[in-house]
């Protein structure tokens, strides 16, 4: 097992490395050179030689690219090209939004999911069952933008809940019930994301281990339905389960792009968005950088939870 | 965007349709000629403002009231239609031809040709496409055509590891060697005897593929990043009417619903396509 999850983990730092490349080489893509792109077409000479002399074009691509890394490792990541501020300074600034709404929904949905995905086990082909099954059916295709407009119509402008919108001055100063109630709807959209897949997978992990002899041995033995699936059907599930919740806190990292759009929470997404189209690429490389170190974090604990919660790999022969 | 699970088959029904099926088929049926006729038959132009209120509820001003500049819903959400599943189409016809073509050649490619491929495309795949998108256009720049080739180019991993795994199944198969040692062309084999055994699999790919370019568009022009106003698509129409949800306004909802029916519909199609193929196959396109 120990080999195994040593060699997961130096391929999941290989494909940082990997990643890292490309994202540096975003902006040797172009044929000419960034600063045209950036300027456009009314760039003067000056502005153009003061844009190069900022991203430091003058030198070799790999001296830039070596540059890039340490600059990334130490956290000073330079100048924003939109606004003249401190890349890691906005970032600072704006990534507890982020955190804090993928780490809530995380808390929520999780659980749900694999509360849900339980009762639709125990209550297999029963009426219960069918409701959950088609409800994540439904909600596993529809886009984030669909299920968060609805809530917003329904629960905020119909009902008068809850906020439409999270109110700046309660994300940063709120207390934790007036950020919880202000991030109520953006919560839900994402949970709504990312449940289904999860409820869906609970389920059939555990019905996928109630035709092994040893859960009929319980069965006969006089266990409830209930008992059989909890304490007998779900520790051997549990690895793809483990698997399938953290790839899906993995897609957070995609769904919190659109969902901080639709709500107007100032986090790392919008950031990425409003200067995606700035065209501020020092900002959009380092909050990529973020994100996709994120992403192939959780999937590489993805895998390393599945070789731990797999007791076939935890004797080696 | 993400795998989706398979629904049990139920061996009670022996028709062949079963009632999800039509459902599908019946709302795509629908999407599609909309798309087709639609603007043909919209009352107003895209662009036309056709009244000074905005947000005009449904029934005032035309079946669907007016948006945040006072143009008409209806028109737009018919326009909308062709310009979303045009795009999606477009971007899925071109993600087919590259995962397929390059699909192939790798798995009928020597071992170093398929690795290399297949690590850059396991790189590709690293990446949450969302990301990757706003990172390419943060550099390429924000223009349809770029957008375009951008989802093209993230959704043919998919397609690529899809379509080299099946080829790598059949080209070990007995036809495939007769067909070899009687001196059949590469181009031969690839197109008599792989693409025939493959393209059932490869039909119930391309739906998913078609909801996955759907949705990712559409999340794209909501970000302001993919279709420009004043040109009318179901992502820039929630975008652009989100402001109005606050005062009532259903105009962000109607766009919005017209994504959620489509691609649950499109799904509606490719569940009862995966249940008829088998679960092996079925297995092999949910990873």
């Amino acid at each position: 097992m120990v080999t195994l999850l040593v060699r997961r983990i130096l391929l999941g730092v290989v494909v940082t490395w990997v990643v890292s490349m490309m994202i540096f080489a975003a902006t040797e893509l172009l044929p000419g050179d960034v600063c045209h792109a950036i300027l456009g077409q009314g760039a003067t000479e000056t502005s153009l030689e003061n844009c190069r002399q900022r991203l430091q074009l003058n030198q070799p691509t790999h001296t830039r690219y070596l540059q890039w890394l340490e600059r990334l490792l130490t956290g000073e990541l330079g100048i924003s090209l939109a606004n003249d501020l401190e890349i890691s300074q906005q970032i600072g600034l704006r990534a507890w939004n982020t955190v804090r709404l993928a780490a809530l929904t995380a808390l929520i949905a999780v659980p749900l999911a694999v509360i849900l995905g339980l009762i639709a086990a125990i209550r297999a082909e029963s009426s219960v069952d069918r409701g959950i099954s088609i409800g994540t059916l439904c909600f596993i295709s529809v886009p984030e933008f669909f299920t968060g407009v609805l809530l917003v119509y329904l629960l905020a402008v119909k009902l008068r809940w809850m906020p439409a919108v999270a109110n700046y001055r309660i994300l940063a100063r709120g207390d934790f019930l007036e950020v919880l109630e202000a991030l109520a709807l953006p919560i839900a959209t994402l949970t709504f994301a990312v449940l289904a897949h999860m409820t869906r997978m609970t389920r059939a992990a555990v019905l996928n281990v109630m035709s092994s002899p040893y859960i009929e041995q319980a069965i006969l033995k006089g266990a409830s339905r209930r008992r059989v699936i909890i304490r007998h059907a779900l520790p051997n599930a549990l690895a793809p389960i483990v698997n399938v919740i953290a790839l899906n806190l993995a897609y957070l990292v995609s769904g919190v792009v659109v969902v901080e759009a639709i709500f107007r929470i100032p986090g790392l997404g919008t950031l990425m968005v409003e200067s995606v189209i700035f065209r501020d690429i020092p900002m959009v490389q380092a909050i990529g950088m973020l994100f996709c170190v994120t992403y192939v974090g959780f999937n590489l604990l993805a895998d390393v939870m599945a070789i731990i919660a797999n007791p076939r790999l935890r004797h080696p022969r | 965007m993400r795998a989706r699970s398979r629904t049990p088959s139920d061996p009670a029904s022996e028709s062949k349709f079963t009632p999800s099926f039509v459902i599908g088929l019946v709302i795509v049926s629908f999407w599609l000629l909309v798309a087709l006729f639609g603007p043909a038959l919209a009352p107003h132009l895209e662009s036309d403002i056709v009244t000074d209120m905005s947000y005009a509820p449904a029934g005032e001003v035309g079946l669907l009231g007016s948006d945040y500049l006072g143009r008409d819903v209806f028109s737009r959400m018919l326009y909308g239609a062709r310009m979303t599943m045009g795009l999606a189409l477009l971007a899925t016809l071109l993600s087919f031809s590259i995962g397929v073509i390059l699909g192939f050649t790798a798995a009928i490619s020597d071992r170093w040709v398929d690795g290399f491929m297949s690590r850059i495309n396991d790189s590709l795949m690293a990446f949450p496409s969302v990301i990757l998108a706003l990172i390419v256009m943060s550099a390429l720049g924000t223009s349809l055509v770029i957008m375009i080739v951008t989802v093209a180019i993230i959704d043919s991993t998919r397609v690529f590891r899809l379509s080299r795994a099946l080829a790598m199944d059949i080209s070990v198969m007995d036809f495939v060697d007769v067909a070899r040692s009687r001196g059949e062309s590469l181009w031969w084999i690839t197109t008599r005897e792989i693409l025939p055994n493959t393209l059932a699999p490869l039909t119930a790919e391309f739906g998913i593929r078609f909801t996955f370019a759907i949705l990712f568009i559409s999340a794209l022009s909501f970000l302001g990043l993919g279709v420009q106003p004043p040109a009318a698509d179901w992502g820039v129409m929630v975008k652009e009417n989100l402001q109005g949800l606050l005062f009532g306004s259903a105009a962000a909802l109607m766009p919005a619903c017209a994504v959620a029916s489509l691609t649950v519909g499109v799904n509606l199609i490719v569940d009862w396509f995966l249940t008829r193929m088998g679960s092996d196959v079925a297995q092999e396109l949910m990873n």
